[in-house]
This record gives structure tokens, C-alpha cells and sequence, in this order.
């Protein structure tokens, strides 16, 4: 984090400011912005077309958009999108064959080269998107498409100053505040007469951009409201999940009853895997052209919950909801942390918002909390 | 689109590291296809370039047909042979019945070797215990070749076998040759005999009554069905072989072989890149859940 004296304030044609300068840096800028009464992530030209002076309404199997009282520019919380569609897209060409007598030619699509800015990404979301770096970029083999999309992302992160009711990154220690992994953070003030933008780099190229638009040194005043804002967002979670020993304790009751209870709410409709930020299974696929000569390989997002997910040829091991369910949740919470020393879950509380009909992650983990067998 | 020849190599902005794309496949020649049983065949293959493959025992490659797709399959050669290498396949579904069409001269795509390996290097000095059901001789033959090219170095070695019929069983004049050489033990069975089968019949935990384990000195692999592997472990625990000296390779859906795709996950485990060879000890409490 920066020292105070480095902490600066900024209104908001400064932000359209930081916005256009990135733009002339040939980076495409996209935001949260208002399509179908939702918030979701597209390519916004400035800041008009944030969804100003509106915020969500959000609890399980519910969300509405509602006008506020004030002009603010991020006064809401996730919507439905994550970054993820733009570092790990839902639809991507792996290759294309051309058939070449008895053999074949394979053409690699040349990588995604775009330099992405993104403007809002939450504290939650920022903890997914290092979660989904464990996934495509850790190890021995790496994903050069999401490697070389994620290097040249520029990242605003905005503070939340207030919570969602299906929100509950507080305590899966993953937010309100932003502490790293953002180029420049960014904390609204609005008050009946005073509206500023708190504003913190973390990277150079942060403090580059930063320096190109108009800013004055906070004050600590300016400050104090600023993490009084995050603080209160903090206490005001809707939902929060106990994770000590969580791991052992999903682990230690795989046949507990609320599984076959949650299997018969759960549609298996995977709208939970494509809202999660972190959710990174994915199928591939292979596309002919009907004279039989070129051929496509895609890569595509894919869900644990698909029935055809662990089918083999001599069966298939995970056909019941439970299954799926308890393989879905069990991944997020225990196993995540063994593969790659995290939880897999950041508390945004989208696959709450999202499912059809309610289930809530925190209440089925409570459920077992409640009531271990083992 | 923008397309370009061959596998790119990329240069992300900062880092300047070249990243290979490891979901793109090399390309094969088919050398040799041949038919081990009713339905399964062998494939010996060699890459365009000519250039050596090297792999260990138990490792797999994600086997790419035109237009159709991939399939994990084992490499089942001689691991100290670097130049082709071979692959036996059960035809069971789309993309295996179209490599069993494939002549020689055809391409294919391969991306590998992927995986953990049967270490064998581990027994020296031990009785080793092969168990085996179907397909699963395939991804054993390669730590079989590694067994006799240093015979010396091991004690005894049993193989115990079971396969559908006697016309299912694998590499048949190579377990003649096996067992014809000393201190080594193979035992076969069938699920389903007729009047001509002369030898056992029933679930290879069976070939467990007609063998004495000297178990505290015992080392074992295990590859098969999953359920065969159940009942096969269990009667290596009940003889007294320990927990630990026992490995085995698991099956599950694969679709990148990298830990990229999800669909290989085991709990804890990703099945391609934890496994498929693993210590018993180390799935042990997986193994016996359901549905995981
Ligand atoms: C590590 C490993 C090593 C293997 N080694 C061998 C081997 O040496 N010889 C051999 O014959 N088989 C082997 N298999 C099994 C082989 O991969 C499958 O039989 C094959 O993928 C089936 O594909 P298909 O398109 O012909 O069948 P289909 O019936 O058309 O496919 C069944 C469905 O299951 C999917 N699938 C994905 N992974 C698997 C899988 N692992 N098993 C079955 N179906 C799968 C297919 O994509 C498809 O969706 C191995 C599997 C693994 C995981
Ligand atoms: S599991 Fe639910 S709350 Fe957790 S990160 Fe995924 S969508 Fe958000
Ligand atoms: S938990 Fe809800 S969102 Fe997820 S698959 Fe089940 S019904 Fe769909
Ligand atoms: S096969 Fe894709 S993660 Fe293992």
C-alpha cells in the first residue's frame, strides 16, 4: 500500500480524464454499464456510461436494479459478468486443419495481442482474477492467449463502500478494500455536497497514468471518509461463511444428508459455474466444414454440472445432483485450497444472486456446520 | 482471424518468455496399425520432424484424429525406444474407431507425454505384484519392459492377468515369453471361458489363491477398471502388503491433459497432472467414496 502522502483526490473529469488517456494508449476500456436493467462489463467510452446514479438489489435468486438517491458512479455491486469473459473467453479457437492428402496441416491462431483497461474491478474480483492465474499461468504448461491478455491488462479497482445482501467477502478475507493487484484503486465519496474520488496507484504504469491528469494531495479528512466508507461496507455484509477448517470439514462429511437435500432443490443448470469468476472448466470441441477438409478445434466454458462432464467410456462417474453439487462446492471450498493453496471462492455472492431457485453457498455450508456427521 | 503456420511461439508484452501453446498438437506418422484382439489395435507411430520422443513408463499422449477429436491414450512401447513409439487402443467410442480406420501413411496429432510414471526403480531389491484387468496391460507393458532390462535388480515378479475372454487377452506371445523366463510368475483368467480355455476362470483377484507373497517384501502395480482395482487392493492389504508400496493409475475424462479443463479432477487431485500412476496412500481415502 502507498504512504498518505502519495494518496491523491481526483473528481470526476479526472476519471474520464485517466479513461481517454488510456484510450490514446490503445487499450480498450470496458466497465460496468446498464444493458436489460442489468450491470454487466462492456466497452465503455467514458464514464457517462457507467450506470450513474443506480444500484442493484440483490439476494438469492433475485436481482433488480434500482434508481439512487445521487449521481454515483460505481454505487452498485457484481452484476452477472466477471472479467473472466475477457481473459479466459467463453469461445476461443484453438486451430484450424486443412486436410493435405493422407496428412494434414495444423494453422495456430495467432494470440490475442488486446490490451484491455478495466474500470471498477472489485476487491472479490481481483482476488479471482490472481485465483484464475494459479489456473492458466502457474505452472509447467501455461495458457499463452490468457498470459498474454493478463499482461497487458490495466486495472482500476474500485473500493466497495457498500455491500451487497448476498455479499461476503469480508469473511472470506478477500475484500471490501483493495490491497494489491490493481494499477490504480479508486474510492467514492459522494455526500449532499461533495462528491471525490480517492485515488491510490500500485503499480508505475498506475502512477504514470496517474500523473498525466489533474490531482490534488488528500487531505486526511478526505481520507478518513474514504476507509469510514470501506469500513462500513465491511460490517454490512449480507452473508458470511465461517471458513476455519472448512476444508476438513467438507472433506469429513461427503455423505452428510444436506447434500441429497440441496440435490433436490439444485436444477443443474450450471448457472452458478458460469457466473463464478473463478469457475474455469471448459470443453473442447471440434467444428467441420461439410466437405470434410477443414476442420476447427474450440475451446469453450464448460460446467461441472453437464451431465456428460465425467463420462468415460465405460460410464460415467458423477450422473446425480448430489454428486455434481458436492463436486461443485467441495472444489470452490476444500479442494481448491490442496491445488493451489487458495480457496476458490472470493465471496461476491453471484451463484447466490443467480440460481434460479436460491441456493445459497453460505446456508449449505452452515447446514453442515451446523450438524457434522463426521 | 489471423492465422500462422505451425505451433506460434508467443511474446507476451512484458515478460518476453516464449510460451509454446501446449493444447496444440505435433504432428504423427502411422508407421504400423495392426489388430491385437477383436477390438483393439495397435498403433506405432513416429513424428513428421523424425525428431526422438521420450517418456516414462506410465505416461500418456492425447491422441488427435481430424476433425473428430482426442482421446488419452498410454503409451504402451519400450521406454528405452525413443525413435517410434506405440499406443494399443480399445475401440470403444468416435474417436477411437476412427483411429482404428487410419492406414499407414495417415497423420495424426499427438500432445504429450503427460503424467506421473510407474517408478520402478523404487523395487529393486522387492517382489513385484502386477495386477492387471483389460486395457490396462497397455500402460503396465512399458514398467515391464524397465523391469527386465535390469531383472537383476528386482526378486521375484508375479503378473497376474484377467481379461473378458482368451481372445481379449493382450500381447499374448510376449506373456508366453514372460513367463518362461526365471523367477517370474504369469497368471492369467477369464470372466468367460468355452470348451478350448484350459486355464482359469473368474476375477483376477482369484489368481491370488495360486500365489504366496512374501508380503512384507512386496511392491505392487495395479491398472484396470476401477472396480477391479477396488477388490484388486484389497486382497494385496488383506495379504499384508503394505498401503505404501502400492501404485496405481486412475481413469477419468480428459480434455487438455494440463489442468486447464477441470474435467480430470479427484477431489484434491487432477487425475493428468497428479496422476494417473498414483500411491495408493495418497487416493486412499478418495478411492472408497462414490461418485466423486
Ligand atoms: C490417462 C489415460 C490413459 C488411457 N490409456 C488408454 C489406452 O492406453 N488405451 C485405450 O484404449 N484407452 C485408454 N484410455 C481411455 C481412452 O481415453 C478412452 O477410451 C477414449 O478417450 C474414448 O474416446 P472415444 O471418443 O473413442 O469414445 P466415446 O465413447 O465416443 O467417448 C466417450 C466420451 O467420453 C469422453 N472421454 C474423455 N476422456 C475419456 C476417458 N478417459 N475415457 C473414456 N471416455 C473419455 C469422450 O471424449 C467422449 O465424450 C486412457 C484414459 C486415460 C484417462
Ligand atoms: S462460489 Fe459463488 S460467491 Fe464464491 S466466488 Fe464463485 S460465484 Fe462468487
Ligand atoms: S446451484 Fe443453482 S445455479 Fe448452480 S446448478 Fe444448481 S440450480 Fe443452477
Ligand atoms: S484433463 Fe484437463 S484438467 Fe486434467
Amino acid at each position: 500500500m502507498n504512504d498518505k502522502n502519495s494518496i491523491k483526490v481526483v473528481d470526476r473529469n479526472a476519471i474520464d480524464g485517466i479513461i481517454s488517456l488510456l484510450k490514446s494508449e490503445g487499450f480498450i476500456t470496458v466497465g460496468p454499464t446498464l444493458r436489460d436493467k442489468t450491470i454487466i462489463y462492456d466497452e465503455i467510452e467514458n464514464t457517462s456510461e457507467l450506470p450513474i446514479g443506480w444500484t442493484d438489489e440483490q439476494e438469492a435468486g433475485h436481482y433488480r436494479i434500482k434508481r439512487r438517491n445521487d449521481e454515483a458512479l460505481f454505487g452498485y455491486n457484481v452484476g452477472p459478468h466477471s472479467w473472466k469473459k475477457y481473459l479466459f473467453p467463453p469461445k476461443l479457437e484453438l486451430f484450424e486443419a486443412n486436410k493435405n492428402g493422407k496428412s494434414f496441416e495444423i494453422k495456430t491462431i495467432l494470440t490475442d495481442t488486446t490490451k484491455y483497461a478495466f474500470i471498477g474491478v472489485r476487491s472479490c474480483e481481483l482476488h479471482a482474477i490472481q485465483i484464475q492465474d494459479k489456473v492458466f499461468n502457474n505452472w509447467q504448461y501455461k495458457d499463452p492467449n490468457y498470459v498474454s491478455l493478463r499482461d497487458r491488462t490495466f486495472i482500476i479497482a474500485v473500493n466497495c463502500t457498500q455491500a451487497g445482501k448476498t455479499c461476503f467477502c469480508a469473511s472470506m478475507d478477500t475484500g471490501p478494500r483493495a490491497k494489491k493487484g490493481f494499477d490504480l484503486s479508486i474510492t467514492e465519496v459522494i455526500n449532499p455536497n461533495e462528491h471525490y474520488f480517492v485515488v491510490e496507484s500500485g503499480s508505475d504504469k498506475g502512477e504514470d497514468i496517474l500523473s498525466k491528469v489533474e490531482t490534488n494531495f488528500a487531505t486526511e479528512e478526505q481520507i478518513f471518509k474514504a476507509d469510514a466508507e470501506i469500513d462500513s461496507a465491511s460490517r454490512n455484509m449480507g452473508r458470511a461463511l465461517i471458513t476455519d477448517g472448512i476444508k476438513d470439514l467438507l472433506m469429513n462429511n461427503m455423505e452428510h444428508p444436506q447434500w441429497n437435500d440441496v440435490a433436490a432443490r439444485c436444477l443443474t443448470c450450471a448457472n452458478c459455474t458460469m457466473v463464478c469468476p473463478t469457475c474455469f472448466c471448459n470443453n473442447v470441441e471440434d467444428v467441420n466444414d461439410i466437405s470434410g477438409n477443414h476442420t476447427e478445434r474450440w475451446r469453450k466454458w464448460d460446467s461441472c454440472f453437464s451431465l456428460d462432464f465425467s463420462k468415460v467410456a465405460g460410464g460415467n462417474f458423477r450422473t446425480s445432483p448430489k454428486a455434481r453439487y458436492r463436486q461443485w462446492m467441495t472444489h470452490k471450498l476444500a479442494s481448491w485450497i490442496d491445488q493451489f493453496g487458495t480457496s476458490g471462492c472470493v465471496g461476491c455472492g453471484r451463484c447466490i444472486t443467480w440460481c434460479p431457485v436460491g441456493i445459497d453457498i453460505t446456508k449449505e455450508v452452515k447446514a453442515i456446520q451446523d450438524n457434522p456427521v463426521n | 482471424m489471423t492465422f500462422i503456420e505451425g505451433n506460434n511461439p508467443l511474446l507476451p508484452a512484458e515478460t518476453n518468455t516464449i510460451i509454446t501453446d501446449p493444447m496444440i498438437p505435433n504432428l504423427f506418422t502411422i508407421k504400423k496399425i495392426f489388430w491385437e484382439t477383436d477390438d483393439t489395435f495397435t498403433i506405432e507411430i513416429e513424428s513428421h520432424d523424425k525428431s526422438s520422443f521420450n517418456f516414462k513408463p506410465g505416461q500418456f499422449n492425447m491422441l488427435y484424429v481430424f476433425g473428430m477429436g482426442e482421446s488419452a491414450i498410454s503409451i504402451c512401447s519400450d521406454p528405452a525406444k525413443n525413435k517410434t513409439i506405440l499406443h494399443t487402443i480399445h475401440r470403444v467410442g468416435n474417436v477411437t474407431s476412427k483411429l482404428s480406420q487410419l492406414k499407414k501413411g495417415d497423420t495424426i496429432g499427438v500432445r504429450g507425454p503427460f503424467g506421473s510414471n510407474w517408478d520402478v526403480t523404487k523395487f529393486y531389491g522387492k517382489d513385484v505384484v502386477i495386477v492387471v484387468g483389460g486395457i490396462g496391460l497397455a500402460p503396465l507393458r512399458p514398467a515391464i519392459y524397465s523391469i527386465f532390462k535390469e531383472r537383476k535388480k528386482f526378486n521375484r515378479i508375479i503378473i497376474l492377468y484377467g481379461a473378458r475372454t482368451a481372445l481379449d487377452l493382450l500381447y499374448r506371445v510376449e506373456l508366453e515369453h514372460w513367463s518362461k523366463t526365471k523367477n517370474v510368475e504369469v497368471l492369467t483368467t477369464i470372466d468367460r471361458g468355452d470348451s478350448s480355455w484350459r486355464g482359469n476362470i473368474g476375477v483376477v483377484t482369484n489368481l491370488f489363491n495360486y500365489i504366496k507373497l512374501d508380503a512384507m517384501n512386496t511392491y505392487s502395480m495395479v491398472c484396470g477398471p476401477e472396480i477391479m482395482m477396488k477388490f484388486s487392493i484389497e486382497e494385496l492389504v488383506k495379504l499384508g502388503v503394505e498401503e505404501k508400496n502400492i501404485y496405481l493409475s486412475l481413469e477419468r475424462n480428459m480434455k487438455c491433459a494440463i489442468g486447464f479443463c477441470g474435467h480430470c479432477q479427484y477431489t484434491s487431485k487432477f487425475i493428468c497432472k497428479d496422476g494417473p500412476v498414483f500411491n495408493y496412500s495418497q487416493v486412499k481415502d478418495i478411492f472408497n467414496l462414490y461418485e466423486v
